[in-house]
Parts: C-alpha cells; sequence; structure tokens
C-alpha cells in the first residue's frame, strides 16, 4: 500500500467529515459494510446525523465549524426517491446558509471537495434510457452538483454502489474496502475521479 | 416465662412497634405518636409488660438520636451549614437564653429557690431532638424554612447542654448524695476546654484524612455487614469519645456527620446506619412512652397538665415571637413553634445530674419528667392540630394581603400561576419577545422567583377583579398553569365568561382533570406529566439499544395517540363503563400501531425497493410511445 513505509502525516494532506444520513441504520446492510470499512481510517470525522438530530433540530453553528475544519466532506447516504433522505435536505436548507456558504461574507466553503457517496436499489442498466429509471444517477444528482457549485466546492463524481440490497456478503465486502480506498485516496490528496 | 429476658423484652418491644404503628399511620397520626401510645400501653401502668428497668432500656435507645444526627450530618456539606450560622446562633441562642429565662421566673412564682428556678428554666427550654426531625421529616417538612430553623434551635440547644452541665454543679443547695460523681469535673476548667477542643479536631481531621483509606480498605473486603460494623463502630467510638469529655454525643456525631459529608461512602454510610436509626428511635419512643408515670399523674392530674399547658404555651409564644423577628412568614413560623415546643430527652439526663449534683430534689423531678414526656408525646397532636386548624387561618391570613398593583402594560399573554411550570411556559414565550403577566398566589414562591429578578404579581387568580387588572380583556391568551384543579376550573369558567375572546391553556393533572378543563372550555388541555414522561421512555428506548431517531419516532408517535384518544374519549368521560372499555380497546389499538409501524420498517428491508410489480407509469408509457 502506498502509505507504508512513509511517516505518518506526510502523506495526509486532507481531512475527510463523512456526513452520513440514514433513518434507519439499525436496518441497513449496505451502509453498515460501508461505515465499518471507513470506521478507523485515521483523518476521518464520522458525523451521524440522524443519530445526533433525531428531532431535526440542527445545531447549525456545529455543522459549519466541522465543515471549516475539512477539506473533503463525504455525505454518504442510502439512495431515497432519487434524491436523499429528508434530513440532508433540511441539513442542507439550515447549514449552508447566506453569509456562510454563499452572499455575503459567504463562500467559506470555496475550494472543498464535495463526494456523494450512495447505495442505490436499482441496476445500473436501470438507469438510463430504456431503464425504468429512466435518467443515469449522474442527472438525478445534478441538485447536489449544483450545490457544490454554486458554493465554490468541487464536486467529485459520485460514489455509487449499485444494487445495494442483493449484493452478497463478498460483494458488499468488496464494494465496501474499495469505499474504503477512495477514502484514503482522498485523505492523501491522490483521488483520481 | 421470665418476663426480664432479653428476647421476652425484644419480642414485646417489637410487637408493639409492629402493632401500634401502623395503626397510628394509618389513622394518620404518623410514626412517633404510634410508638409513643403503644410505649404507654406496654407500660407500667396499663400492660405492665415492660418493668422498672425501662430507663436503662431508654438510655439505650438514646443511641438512636446519636446516629439521628449522624446522618442529618451527612446530607449536610460544610457549605451548607456555614450558612446556617444565623439561625443557629441567633434563632437558637436567643430561643434558649429567653425560654430559660421566662421558665425560671415561673418557677419562682411557684415559690422555688432561684437556683432551682434556673435550673429548671435551663432544663426546660431544651426540646426534643428525636421527635422534632422524626416527626416533620415524616412529614417532608425538613426542607421548608421552618424545618430547617428547627434543625438550627436544636442544633443550638444540643451546644448548650455543654454550658448547663458546668453550670450545674454551682447550682447546688441541697446535700449531695454522690459528690462529683462525674469523672472530668476534677478538670481545671482550662484543660477542660483544651480537651473538649483537642476532641473535636481530632474528629474532624479523622473524618478528613484517617476515615476514608479505612472505609476503602474495609470496603474492598466486599464484605457487607462488615462495612455496616464499621459504620455502627465509627457512631459508637464518637459517642464513647465524646461522653469521655463530657460533651454531647450528638453533637459529635453530628459534626463527624457534618466532615463526612462529602466523602465517597456518605451513602454506603446512610444506608447501613438508616435502619438502626430508625429502629432505635423506635425503641426510644416506646420507652418516652412507657416510663411515663401514670401513678404519680393520676395523684395529680390538674397540676400536671396544667404544668404541661404552660411549658407548651411559654415555648410556643417565645419561638412565635422570635421567628417572627427573623422574618419568617406566618405559616412556617406556627409550625415551626409548634414543632418545638415540648421538653427534650436531655431533660432527662439533665434531671438526673441535678439530682446526683443536689440541684433539684426528687419529688420536683419526679413531676418534672412526666411533665416533659408529656409534652414530648403531645408533639405529634399538636403538629396534627396546627396543620389541619391553624394553617388554614392564616392561608386565610395570607389572602387578605392586598394584591399586587398591575402595572407591567399591555402583554399578550397572562400565566396564571408561577411555580415550576408556568415558569417553563413563560420562559419559552419570553424568549420568543412575547411579554407575560405573571400571577402567583403563594407568597414563599413570589418571593422566592422575586430574588432572581422575576417581577411576578401576587394574587388569587379565580378573582374577577385581578384578572381585569392583569389585562384579561387585552391580552390573547391566558395559561393556567396552577396546580389546583378546583382553581383552575374557576379561571377557566370566569375566562369564558367574562373574556370570551381569550384563548386558553391549561395544566391538568391527569386525564380526569384534563376532561373537566375541557368540558369547563378550556382550549388546550396538557395533561402535566406527559411531556416530561414521553421524553424519558424516548431516552429509555435508548439506552435499550435504539438509535436515536427511532427512538424519538416511537414517542412522537406515543404522544400523537394518546393525545388523540384522550380526545375521542372525552365525549364518554362520565359513563364510566363505557369509558373504560373504549379506553382499552384505544389502548389495544395505540399498541397494535405502534406495533405495526415498527413491523413495516421491518419489511422494508426485504422488499425495500421492488421495481417488478410496480404499475406501468404514465410517464413510462409516455416514453414508449415517443420511441
Ligand atoms: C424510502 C425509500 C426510498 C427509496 N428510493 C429509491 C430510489 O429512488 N431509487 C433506488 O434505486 N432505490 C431506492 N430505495 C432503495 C434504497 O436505496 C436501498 O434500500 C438502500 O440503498 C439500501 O441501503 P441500506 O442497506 O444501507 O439501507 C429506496 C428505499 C427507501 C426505503
Amino acid at each position: 500500500m502506498a502509505t507504508i513505509g512513509l511517516p505518518k502525516g506526510i502523506s495526509m494532506q486532507n481531512k475527510v467529515l463523512v456526513n452520513f444520513v440514514h433513518p434507519l441504520y439499525e436496518k441497513s446492510k449496505a451502509n453498515k459494510a460501508l461505515v465499518s470499512a471507513i470506521n478507523d481510517i485515521e483523518g476521518v470525522t464520522f458525523n451521524d446525523l440522524y443519530e445526533r438530530y433525531p428531532d431535526f433540530y440542527i445545531d447549525i453553528e456545529r455543522e459549519q465549524k466541522l465543515l471549516l475544519e475539512h477539506d473533503v466532506i463525504v455525505f454518504q447516504h442510502p439512495f431515497y426517491w432519487y434524491s436523499s433522505p429528508s434530513l440532508l435536505k433540511e441539513w442542507q436548507d439550515l447549514v449552508l446558509e447566506n453569509g456562510f456558504a454563499y452572499g455575503d461574507g459567504g463562500y467559506q466553503l470555496q475550494g472543498k471537495q464535495w463526494l456523494t457517496a450512495i447505495t442505490v436499489g436499482g441496476t445500473e442498466d436501470s438507469y438510463g434510457a430504456g431503464g425504468y429509471n429512466q435518467f443515469p444517477i449522474e442527472l438525478l444528482l445534478k441538485p447536489f452538483e449544483q450545490t457544490a457549485d454554486f458554493c465554490g466546492m468541487k464536486f467529485l463524481a459520485p460514489y455509487v454502489m449499485y444494487e445495494a440490497l442483493m449484493l452478497s456478503d463478498t460483494e458488499l465486502a468488496d464494494a465496501a474496502h474499495q469505499y474504503a480506498q477512495t477514502i484514503r485516496h482522498l485523505r492523501d490528496g491522490d483521488y483520481k475521479s | 416465662m421470665d418476663t426480664h429476658s432479653i428476647l421476652f423484652q425484644a419480642f414485646i418491644f417489637l410487637l408493639a412497634a409492629v402493632i401500634g404503628v401502623p395503626i397510628a399511620k394509618r389513622l394518620g397520626l404518623g410514626s412517633v405518636l404510634g410508638y409513643l401510645l403503644a410505649g404507654i400501653i406496654i407500660g407500667p401502668f396499663i400492660l405492665g409488660l415492660v418493668g422498672q428497668d425501662v430507663t436503662d432500656i431508654m438510655h439505650f435507645a438514646e443511641f438512636g438520636v446519636v446516629m439521628m444526627l449522624f446522618l442529618v450530618g451527612l446530607e449536610l456539606e460544610p457549605h451548607k451549614l456555614w450558612k446556617l450560622r444565623m439561625p443557629i446562633l441567633g434563632l437558637g441562642g436567643l430561643q434558649v437564653i429567653i425560654t430559660s429565662i421566662i421558665i425560671m421566673f415561673a418557677a419562682l412564682a411557684f415559690g422555688l429557690k432561684w437556683q432551682m428556678a434556673l435550673a429548671i428554666g435551663m432544663i426546660l427550654a431544651l426540646s426534643s431532638t428525636a421527635i422534632v426531625l422524626q416527626t416533620l421529616s415524616e412529614k417532608g417538612l425538613m426542607r421548608t424554612d421552618a424545618g430547617k430553623s428547627a434543625f438550627a434551635v436544636l442544633l443550638f440547644q444540643d451546644i448548650a447542654v455543654i454550658p448547663m452541665l458546668a453550670l450545674m454543679p454551682l447550682l447546688a443547695t441541697l446535700t449531695v448524695t454522690s459528690p462529683n460523681s462525674v469523672g472530668h469535673a476534677a478538670l481545671q476548667g482550662w484543660q477542660q476546654t483544651l480537651l473538649v477542643f483537642a476532641v473535636i479536631i481530632s474528629i474532624i481531621l479523622a473524618g478528613r484524612y484517617l476515615v476514608a483509606p479505612i472505609f476503602n480498605w474495609i470496603a474492598r473486603t466486599g464484605l457487607r455487614e462488615i462495612f455496616i460494623a464499621s459504620s455502627l463502630l465509627l457512631v459508637i467510638s464518637i459517642t464513647l469519645a465524646m461522653q469521655a469529655v463530657g460533651l454531647s454525643p450528638a453533637l459529635g456525631a453530628f459534626l463527624a456527620g457534618v466532615v463526612l459529608a462529602e466523602s465517597e461512602y456518605r451513602h454506603e454510610l446512610e444506608v447501613g446506619l438508616d435502619t438502626f436509626k430508625s429502629l432505635l428511635l423506635g425503641l426510644f419512643f416506646i420507652t418516652v412512652g412507657a416510663s411515663i408515670d401514670l401513678a404519680l399523674f393520676l395523684q395529680s392530674p390538674w397540676l400536671i397538665l396544667g404544668l404541661v399547658a404552660l411549658l407548651i404555651v411559654i415555648k410556643i409564644l417565645v419561638l412565635v415571637l422570635l421567628a417572627k423577628q427573623f422574618k419568617m412568614p406566618i405559616i412556617e413560623n406556627v409550625i415551626f413553634s409548634f414543632a418545638l415546643a415540648q421538653g427534650g430527652e436531655f431533660a432527662f439526663v439533665l434531671f438526673s445530674f441535678a439530682s446526683k449534683n443536689g440541684v433539684l430534689p426528687q419529688d420536683i423531678i419526679a413531676i418534672l419528667v412526666v411533665v416533659v414526656a408529656l409534652s414530648m408525646a403531645l408533639t405529634p397532636v399538636l403538629i396534627i392540630l396546627c396543620e389541619k386548624y391553624l394553617q388554614p387561618i392564616f392561608a386565610h391570613k395570607a389572602e387578605e394581603r392586598q394584591f399586587d398593583e398591575i402595572d407591567d402594560g399591555d402583554t399578550p399573554v397572562i400565566v396564571a400561576g408561577y411555580g415550576r411550570f408556568g415558569q417553563i411556559v413563560s420562559r419559552l414565550l419570553r424568549s420568543q419577545g412575547f411579554q407575560t403577566t405573571l400571577l402567583e398566589y403563594d407568597a414563599v414562591q413570589l418571593d422566592l422567583v422575586r430574588r432572581f429578578g422575576t417581577k411576578a404579581f401576587y394574587g388569587d387568580v379565580t378573582n374577577l377583579e385581578l384578572l381585569k387588572a392583569a389585562g384579561a380583556a387585552e391580552a390573547k391568551l391566558i395559561v393556567i398553569a396552577v396546580d389546583n384543579q378546583e382553581k383552575s376550573l374557576i379561571v377557566t369558567e370566569l375566562c369564558r365568561k367574562h373574556f370570551p375572546h381569550l384563548k386558553i391553556y391549561a395544566r391538568a393533572k391527569g386525564r380526569r382533570e384534563a376532561y373537566e378543563l375541557q368540558k369547563a372550555g378550556a382550549h388546550f388541555v396538557m395533561r402535566e406529566t406527559l411531556g416530561s414522561a414521553v421524553l424519558l421512555g424516548r431516552d429509555a428506548l435508548v439506552s435499550l439499544g435504539y438509535r436515536n431517531y427511532q427512538a424519538h419516532r416511537a414517542a412522537k408517535m406515543f404522544l400523537h395517540y394518546d393525545m388523540r384518544h384522550l380526545d375521542e374519549l372525552a365525549e364518554l368521560w362520565g359513563d364510566e363503563k363505557q369509558y373504560i372499555l373504549e379506553a382499552t380497546e384505544k389502548a389495544e389499538l395505540l399498541e397494535a400501531v405502534l406495533k405495526a409501524d415498527q413491523k413495516d420498517r421491518q419489511e422494508l428491508e426485504d422488499h425495500a425497493w421492488n421495481a417488478e410489480d410496480r404499475p406501468t407509469s404514465s410517464t413510462l408509457d409516455n416514453v414508449e410511445k415517443n420511441q
């Protein structure tokens, strides 16, 4: 592995924040696998939004501070109704406020990277012309992409796990390993999208 | 059977307690009176089941008082004690001095020598720590002003015993039968003083630095009974040490308790000693009852009754006036004064000391001992009478206090009742910039919140004039947060009648009260414990392994259905049978709903996103047609 032999710290260029959004994590399989793969990666902060804000009362100050302290912001969640679970929408509405993320005195997130990492029920084929989901994932994720762009953030190519409900345990483990690698690369600053 | 065997005696005492105390409690008389009556009944003058040696048992049982003060001390950290210094020295000191002097004059009026009169005055100025603390804490009054002040006075009395013991020999006028029976009297005054300080300082130092490591070591053995044994050992050692230098053991134990109040073993000590304390105190009260010399009483009942009455009246008068000087509200004042209006267990000790030193003759002592014991036995009765008859009068009197002029301008919200509930509502509204007019009826509470800088107005919210003055005609809504259903109902009705535009938000105790308020016309009723209980239940779910969000939803759903059922059942209220039937049904329904919700979410996992059996959508049709 690339980091072996290198003194710690030198390779860890970026601090990574994972904003995790799952209303029913106790029943999750896919996201559980992903979470357990990144849980103890050094330099990664894990922020479990539903656990912290079960009543949707979001601590705006805390969330903004977290954003400022990190260079890469990952939004990890299951794909719900072609978007995210609702708490993430609430989070966006409140945390990315005028004067912070944009507007006068805003754009404080400028230059940071945004990675959307989702688990999706449908197959890759279904997301495209002719498929019952009609549109490619990239297209459906445009609202996130545009949000990032509006705030001056770099929207990275999303991490997508298709057929999240069908994967076998070994397939899940492989996917999780790959996800962890992605996160490490983001941290080390050698992520190629 | 040998009626003197220890086991038989124990049998009698325990039986008396087991029968007497529950009956007394049932009758609302409190445990102390139960013990005392049980004692009178088994005593030498009625059933004669316990003999004349009852005074020996009493001396043993007095150890219960020592333990009680140790336990009281444990609850009182040094800084809290320091805060009590004014009531202890001021209130306590004046009480002892003034009462002593007045009783002395009374005794002089009976033609006694001044030395005897002074001795009697001092002895009778003391009250009974055991009876007062037990009765007050049983009634939950120890935390009130009255309770705290009573405790302060008792504490001073315990201290006052020391100079009394020192003074007593100087008052001797009779030929002494066994002079100087007390060892330490041989010491010089300053030596004695030095010794006292040495003992007190060693108690403090030992409590600070010695006891903790020892208990630590003992606790590690994991033997509970050894821990209890060492707790007992601790208290007994203090008692012996204090007795050796002629100090009050109760005082020493109290001091040790205070020193240990900050130690980590405080709770273990409390738990370990509490049972012993209670049993010994019970025993003590029984022996007091049993030692009342009914034969002597029957010889001169009127004299003794008269003396008892005189003692109680003098004490109450002094206490009432002093407490007034110390600005105690009258309602608290009467309880405080009635509670302390008796002779104390120290009187028994001091009487025998006075007799040994030739201060008082035996015949006077015999009568006064009966007087003291009777006054002790009457204390619980006095307190009950005071609560039942006197306090309501003064509560009424307090009502006559002028309602405050209300001058906080136009406010949209009136909060009636500024206790724990009203405070939260009002603070929330104020945090959002809404002015609230606060009305409170409890003068003590009112003064308390005023000390925190909140302006609440004094007044009875069931008074239409007050509501008008509070601006009910202009306000938008009234929050009825009083802790009294009758009053809430009256206010609701008054508002509906005179201020029909006013929205009424009412706090209710339970379902029944909620229905009544709804019927009376309240627009919104909330049961006072519902919110907090549901929140606690939610947190309990989390600690059982739920994620916060599911716990939150479960709590919300519970709240939702519970409140909806309340509304639906409201119509049936009054028809009890039907109500219970429906209520059970609803409760079952609620449970079913909650479970179904859970099941839904479980099934999510299996076919959460199943596209196969989906009906063809119009969009898809269009897409296909377009192709
Ligand atoms: C409310 C809800 C909406 C969903 N919407 C979609 C969707 O729009 N497209 C899709 O492909 N899968 C959808 N799914 C399936 C989820 O994406 C899938 O269950 C999830 O990614 C599995 O991850 P997990 O095991 O961590 O819960 C939805 C599932 C739920 C419960």
